[in-house]
């Protein structure tokens, strides 16, 4: 019988949900969202786009296959995580696998959770909660234990995330002749794994670094994903748009999507509940005209760039296929393009890994 | 962009249900013919089964009830002049069948435009060694493979390999003709039977114990690409994949190693240049990301038709819009009704399929499993925990199990080998093991399951052994017992868990007790919709499943209200898993049901569990629970609907058999109350009705011991048929002919007959069968339609081959029948569809049984009267008006013949012999201006072929009766041409009466020429043997000989009256004479 800690997740808007520790213990409260992915939680757990969130997997069964070890390329990426820690504040899932089998699983879902003091929770009716989320927006969470202290709501995306996340010094990997500046607002480690396949340097700078004065001169202009609310990153985006003014190619992922159309002029705003999962389509634009041309893409973010704001010289270059919202923008006659999906996947399908490559012959 | 220039399209079926070829792919079919028809375009198909849904009026503009083989397709074409035709919605058949056509250039003459896949895909696809060709152009790993025309290649190949290798038969039919060797002598055997099905095989090395996974993938004519579904296999590869309890999604992958497979699978289909859907399968190093690619599939698969029940993503009828032009970004999610079709649904619970086997049904059969299929069906269940999936599912299959444990003791010789040795009884051995305290580890050593699924399987144990602490439900912690339920238990695993060994059966209160108990404590079960996108969007349909592992339902179930019938739910429940002597006609019944009460207004409510059905198809119904037809989870959904009715007479013996349950429980029962289903499935109660109104029965007898046996039989005399009550299809029913048999057979039988005795009966020899299928209202027959075995009785009616209307019936009978039924249906007080089984000999006609639901054969013989008796049964148990036919059978002036398509090829070492218990898999239903053509058609249509002149017919024509009913039929031969080999006395008998013939031996002779070389060399292209009578030494003697004509293809009949009619049509008429004529043109 269950003899794990029974923990309530509280929404903020009264629902309360029942359920059983199963990682570290200890009261958590953020952004509640879902994530409709059916495999991946290592790499989602280590998304540096969730901090400050506590993550619901639709999928109920997780932990099956456990977590690689935390082992390192030769370049000093992780070989298995998006990133050197765990994000999340919480993980949310209906049933945990106590056991895991897999060749390349070294230790459960539960320990790595509890070593990184994250917590987790199973024993919920997850599809119940992302209905709810569904219904009323993404919302504030807490979980607590049963019993045990309890603490506040919190809203993080009043806090700038990317801050919290983005590295503090600058970094480079590989030693390719062209150079690209990476700004991270949160990178994923897939996406320097991906751009290293060409013949690159990539510098990586802090989200708030000023890449236009550097002794090196760039071919280009990369910009990460990174969670929470791009309109708290105006610094990054006047580095953009400075850099514009050179004229070389600029391509951005998720958020760096947002801070590329908000250097352009847009507007970013909220979306209800997100995109969370592996199976987001997205039709790419050519002139305003839909082509036939479509994309499942990975997805991970709760805020978009308003389609209706996208300035004259701009255009849409991908709009998701459930809700007609903006997937990605480019520049009319400037090499500068984006998607806010993933296409360096990781967790999720890798239809779209072509970016990189299309990213690289322009440089 | 739809191709504005297809107005007419052409569909090929894929014929009679078989092993490897089932319900699935009436599912598909349908699924494409609702796309023609939603595109306006005329749609033709050509489909001999005639119990489908896709042959059903209104599905297709026009039906042929032919043979798929090119000869009739090409007349269908010659006459229809289509546009287009569709080749991927009829199985390896259809493909088969098209590729053929293509490759005689009959296409191209015709101008008829394959559409969706090209057939040069299809070819690359199905021919190993251009597959293996064509995916190393773009490196992707396949099974080395070396293709070989003889025996010595095969061998040379073999030893370049090393063993263990795998023997493959090219262009067969699920792994037909397929086995794994260990040596060179199991190559020589295994080898020789390949080469007997294609003139090619494929020598493998064998990557048994690695994962099996498989992919289902769409592409648009754009090169837009989608995976729908992948699915692993609990069993490990060297199991085929049909035989394999599959989980949906995959559970053991990481998301590299998903994502590996998912990005070959899309660059698979993009090279070979699918439009439309195909499945790729994979073989997966457990200890590393290697991957072998197995085959792909260029067409809808029963892969393909699970993957679309397991995500809600109507795979057949995307692809059917493809192949018509359309792009995927221009269609709709048919569930959510507002996203796109182009997107990978997101799973939010998991699925488990599990096979259904009826090996036991076989004399002899091979029960290890393998590379080839055999099993007849599948379940498919849902949860949202892998324990409560395979639970639920381990109960579906409908074999008397009650889930993972707490089921009647298996009885295992050496466990260790039956882990390692696969049989169907596999999943119950792992049980035992880790009841007789085996680790995971050990268990997985025997067998390569994935411990993962090992894990949670022993979850299961743990929580029983828990559940076994406890006397009395009232004592069990409700957080365990909420674990239990969470972990698919049943009430009735829970009541006997508690009560441990001490009863066998649970008692009806025990379950009761349980059920009020978990109420008491509000452990009840909630429902959950499937909606294709793990609750991100709104679902418009409702797919539902029931769970534990949740805490609110996705839907409302407002309070019915009297004066508003769309308010009131009819719920109609299924056939459950296909098996023999269940099968698509209850799936036909099911859905005309269904439409009926939906078109009356009711919200139409439908309960089954077949992954293979066009009754689970969402769009049939208005709410679709995907879950199990036992009395506690029918009671929970009736909780929940509080349904104006529940229709229980057109899903076959399952939905029957809840009758005096339910009704206990107050449920409204539609149609034929429940007392008087019990008075005619109740033999003693049946019999002493029959007797009260004056209706003759073969004399029989319940019995217990064997003196009792002993003394009915001295009455009776032999032969005698044996059988236990409360049976479908003939389970362990036998006719035993003397003594030495009926104790054998009893031995054998007396473990089902605990709670049912055995019953003996008389068993008449030479007897006519009649089947009445019929309506009543209220006591009163509405409807009637009378058929006629053309096999004498002692062939199960199922194996039978019906005439419809009967052709040999003398009038005094069908007088007498009707008469008797009146009495039948007044007594019973039917309202709703009934069957009842007739002998007769002369005019004295016997009842043999009495069935108060729909039978097999009414889709048949609604379909040739062309009058629905299952909507007309559905009205009447509606209490809705109807009209009364004024048609009846005697105004047709054409004959139906319905014959049984039979699977003994991929049944190895079973015995191919009819008897009494049913063995055929499907059927067909072909229509003719005489009988001669319907009957040419059928028996053509079941695999049959008119015999080659230039090769012999063999005949060991049984006893002295069946000798003299064969003589006119082998005289007729002679006439014909045909040279005829005759074993020992038929030789003697063909020669006393002038026809000409040669001797050929039995194995058991030692004499040239032998039989079985006849049969092995082909030089004979019919075997006709009769068996004398059904003793032990009679079967080994001719069963080499039947054995060798289904293991070398040659074409066997073994029943006299069968032959004759064969013989007899195709002899009187060539081939080139049988009309093409369409269902609607016979009026």
């Amino acid at each position: 019988m269950q003899n794990e800690k029974a923990v309530s997740l509280i929404l903020d808007d009264g629902h309360v949900f029942h359920g059983f520790s199963f990682g570290f213990e200890k009261p958590v409260n953020g952004e509640v969202v879902f994530n409709t992915a059916m495999m991946g939680y290592p790499e989602s757990l280590t998304d540096p786009s969730y901090s400050g969130q506590i993550l619901v997997m639709t999928f109920p069964l997780v932990g099956n296959y456990g977590v690689p070890a935390a082992s390192h390329d030769a370049n000093g990426l992780s070989s298995f995580y998006e990133s050197e820690k765990i994000h999340a504040r919480a993980i949310v899932v209906s049933d945990y696998s106590k056991q895991f089998c897999h060749w390349n699983g070294q230790k459960s879902l539960a320990d790595w959770l509890k070593g990184e003091q994250i917590v987790g929770i199973e024993g919920i009716d997850t599809r119940e909660l992302t209905k709810v989320l569904r219904e009323k927006g993404s919302m504030k969470g807490k979980i607590v234990f049963d019993g045990g202290e309890d603490i506040e709501f919190e809203d993080p995306n009043l806090v700038n995330q990317v801050a919290i996340v983005s590295t503090h010094e600058i970094r480079k990997y590989g030693n390719g002749s062209k150079k690209v500046c990476l700004v991270d607002m949160g990178v994923k480690q897939n996406i320097i794994r991906c751009l290293l396949r060409y013949d690159v340097e990539i510098t990586l700078v802090p989200w708030n670094y000023d890449f236009n004065h550097m002794d090196t001169e760039f071919d280009g202009l990369f910009i990460s994903n990174g969670p929470g609310d791009p309109n708290l990153c105006g610094i990054t985006v006047e580095h953009v748009k400075e850099f514009m003014k050179t004229g070389k190619p600029i391509y951005g992922i998720c958020m760096g999507n947002q801070i590329l159309s908000l250097a352009a002029g847009a507007k970013v705003i909220k979306l209800k509940y997100g995109h969370r999962g592996h199976n987001q389509p997205v039709r790419r634009y050519e002139n305003g005209q839909p082509t036939p041309q479509c994309f499942i893409t990975s997805q991970n973010h709760g805020f978009a760039v308003d389609n209706d704001t996208i300035p004259a010289d701009w255009e849409p270059l991908f709009i998701n296929m459930n809700d007609g919202s903006n997937e990605g923008i480019r520049h009319k006659s400037m090499p500068w393009f984006s998607a806010q999906f993933h296409p360096e996947a990781s967790s999720g399908p890798t239809d779209t890994e072509f970016i990189f490559e299309q990213f690289f012959s322009l440089l | 962009m739809i191709n504005d220039k297809i107005k007419k399209v052409l569909l090929l079926g894929s014929g009679a249900l078989k092993i490897g070829e089932a319900g699935e792919f009436d599912y598909s079919g349908s699924q494409a013919l609702k796309a023609l028809k939603e595109e306006g375009i005329n749609s033709v198909l050509i489909n001999p089964n005639i119990a489908t849904v896709q042959t059903s009026e209104g599905v297709a503009d026009r039906v042929y009830f032919l043979p798929v083989t090119p000869f009739f397709v090409e007349k269908v074409i010659a006459k229809e002049r289509p546009d287009g035709i569709l080749l991927s919605f009829g199985g390896q058949t259809a493909l088969n069948c098209g590729v053929a056509l293509y490759q005689s250039g009959v296409l191209e003459k015709y101008n008829v435009q394959v559409l969706g896949t090209p057939v040069q895909a299809i070819m690359d696809t199905e021919d190993r060694e251009l597959f293996v060709e064509k995916l190393d152009e773009i490196n992707v790993n396949t099974i080395k493979s070396h293709a070989c025309n003889t025996l010595d290649e095969a061998k040379k190949a073999a030893a370049d390999l090393g063993y263990p290798i795998i023997i493959r038969a090219a262009y067969a039919l699920g792994g037909l003709g397929s086995g794994f060797c260990d040596n060179e002598e199991e190559l020589e055997v295994i080898g020789n039977k390949a080469l007997s099905f294609s003139p090619q095989i494929l020598v493998e090395k064998s990557l048994k114990g690695w994962k099996e996974v498989e992919y289902e993938v769409v592409r648009d004519k754009y090169d837009n690409c989608i995976t729908v579904c992948n699915m692993e296999n609990f069993d490990p590869l060297g199991i085929h994949t049909g035989e394999s309890i599959v989980v949906a999604p995959s559970q053991t992958l990481s998301n590299r190693d998903y994502h590996k497979l998912r990005e070959l699978s899309i660059k698979i289909i993009r090279h070979i240049g699918i439009v439309g859907e195909c499945n790729v399968q994979y073989a997966f190093d457990p200890n590393s990301e290697d991957y072998r690619v197995i085959e792909v599939n260029a067409r809808l698969s029963r892969s393909s038709a699970l993957a679309s029940k397991a995500t809600g993503y109507p795979l057949a009828f995307v692809a059917a819009k493809l192949g018509l032009g359309y792009g995927l970004f221009e269609l709709k999610n048919s569930v959510t009704k507002t996203t796109s079709a182009f997107f990978e649904p997101a799973l939010d619970y998991i699925v488990c399929k599990i096979p259904r086997w009826d090996l036991g049904k076989f004399q002899g059969v091979d029960r290890e499993l393998g590379s080839s299929m055999k099993s007849v069906g599948e379940v498919m269940a849902i949860g949202r925990t892998f324990e409560e999936a395979i639970q639920k599912g381990l109960r579906m299959i409908g074999q008397g199990m009650h889930g993972f444990l707490e089921n009647k003791i298996l009885k295992v010789a050496d466990i260790d080998k039956a882990l390692r040795e696969p049989t169907d009884k596999r999943i119950f051995v792992i049980s035992k093991a880790m009841k007789a305290g085996y680790t995971v580890d050990q268990i997985h050593n025997l067998t390569k399951i994935d411990k993962w699924f090992l894990y949670k399987l022993q979850g299961i144990v743990d929580t029983d052994n828990e559940l076994q602490q406890y006397s009395n439900v009232e004592d069990v912690p409700a957080q365990l017992l909420l674990e239990a339920k969470q972990k698919g238990f049943s009430d009735f695993q829970i009541g006997r868990a508690l009560l441990k060994d001490e009863m066998k059966d649970v008692a009806e209160t025990e379950i009761l007790r349980v059920r009020a108990q978990r109420k008491k404590l509000g452990i009840l079960p909630v429902v959950k919709q499937i909606d294709t996108l793990a609750g991100e969007f709104p679902a418009q349909t409702n797919y539902l499943y029931l769970t534990y592992n949740g805490v609110a339902n996705d839907i409302d179930f407002p309070e019915p209200k009297a004066d508003d019938i769309h308010t009131q739910a009819v719920i109609v429940l299924g056939s459950g898993a296909y098996r023999i002597g269940s099968s698509v006609e209850f799936d036909w019944c099911s859905v005309n049901a269904l439409t009926t009460a939906r078109k009356q207004g009711y919200r139409s409510v439908m309960i089954n569990y077949n992954p293979e059905t066009v009754s689970t198809d969402y769009d049939m119904c208005d709410r679709l629970y995907f879950d199990e037809l036992t009395f506690e989870r029918v009671m929970d959904i009736i909780d929940l609907e509080r349904p104006h009715g529940v229709i229980l007479s057109v899903g076959g013996q399952i939905p029957n058999n809840l009758a005096m349950r339910l009704d206990e429980q107050h449920v409204p029962i539609l149609g034929t109350q429940a007392q008087y289903i019990d008075n005619a499935e109740d033999r003693q109660k049946f019999s002493s009705m029959c007797d009260r109104i004056g209706v003759v029965q073969p004399a029989w007898k319940e019995l217990t011991n064997m003196d009792d046996v002993n003394d009915f039989i001295k009455q009776v005399g032999f032969p005698v048929l044996v059988r236990p009550s409360y049976v479908l299809s003939g389970a362990a029913m036998n006719v035993c002919s003397n003594q030495d048999e009926l104790v054998r057979f009893l031995q054998m039988a007396a473990n089902v007959s605990q709670k049912h005795p055995v019953v003996i009966s008389r068993f008449i020899e030479g007897a006519k069968e009649i089947e009445m299928d019929a309506v009543a209202d209220k006591g009163e027959i509405v409807a009637y339609a009378i058929s006629e075995h053309v096999e004498y009785a002692g062939v199960h009616s199922g194996d039978a081959t019906i005439q419809f209307p009967p052709q040999k019936l003398y009038y005094e009978t069908m007088r007498r029948i009707k008469k008797v039924a009146k009495k039948i249906a007044a007594e019973l007080h039917i309202s709703g569809p009934f069957n009842i089984q007739f002998m007769a000999r002369e005019n004295d006609i016997m009842v043999i049984e009495c069935n108060l639901r729909a039978s097999r054969s009414f889709p048949f013989v609604s379909k040739v009267l062309k009058l629905n008796l299952i909507e007309l049964a559905s009205k009447i148990m509606l209490g809705v008006p109807y009209e009364r036919p004024t048609k009846t059978e005697f105004d047709l002036d054409y004959v139906g013949i319905k014959a049984s398509q039979f699977s003994f090829s991929r049944l190895q070492k079973a015995d191919p012999v009819l008897g009494v218990d049913m063995s055929s898999t499907g059927e067909v239903g072909c229509l003719g201006d005489d009988v001669s053509c319907a009957i040419l058609k059928a028996m053509l249509s079941v695999g049959l072929r008119i015999p080659s002149k230039d090769k012999g017919i063999l005949i060991s024509s049984g006893n002295a009766k069946q000798k003299t009913q064969l003589l006119s039929p082998c005289k007729l031969l002679a006439e014909n041409g045909y040279k005829l080999f005759a074993t020992g006395g038929s030789y003697r008998y063909l020669v006393e009466n002038n026809i000409p013939c040669e001797h050929v031996y039995w194995p058991s002779e030692e004499m040239e020429p032998q039989a079985l070389d006849l049969v092995r060399n082909k030089q004979v292209d019919l075997v006709i043997n009769i068996p004398k009578n059904l003793t032990s030494g009679e079967l080994s003697n001719g069963y080499k000989i039947r054995r060798a004509a289904i293991d070398f293809n040659v074409p066997l009949l073994t029943n006299d009256r069968l032959a004759t009619a064969f013989i007899n049509a195709f002899c009187s008429m060539d081939i080139n004479d049988i009309a093409i004529k369409a269902w609607d043109e016979y009026k």
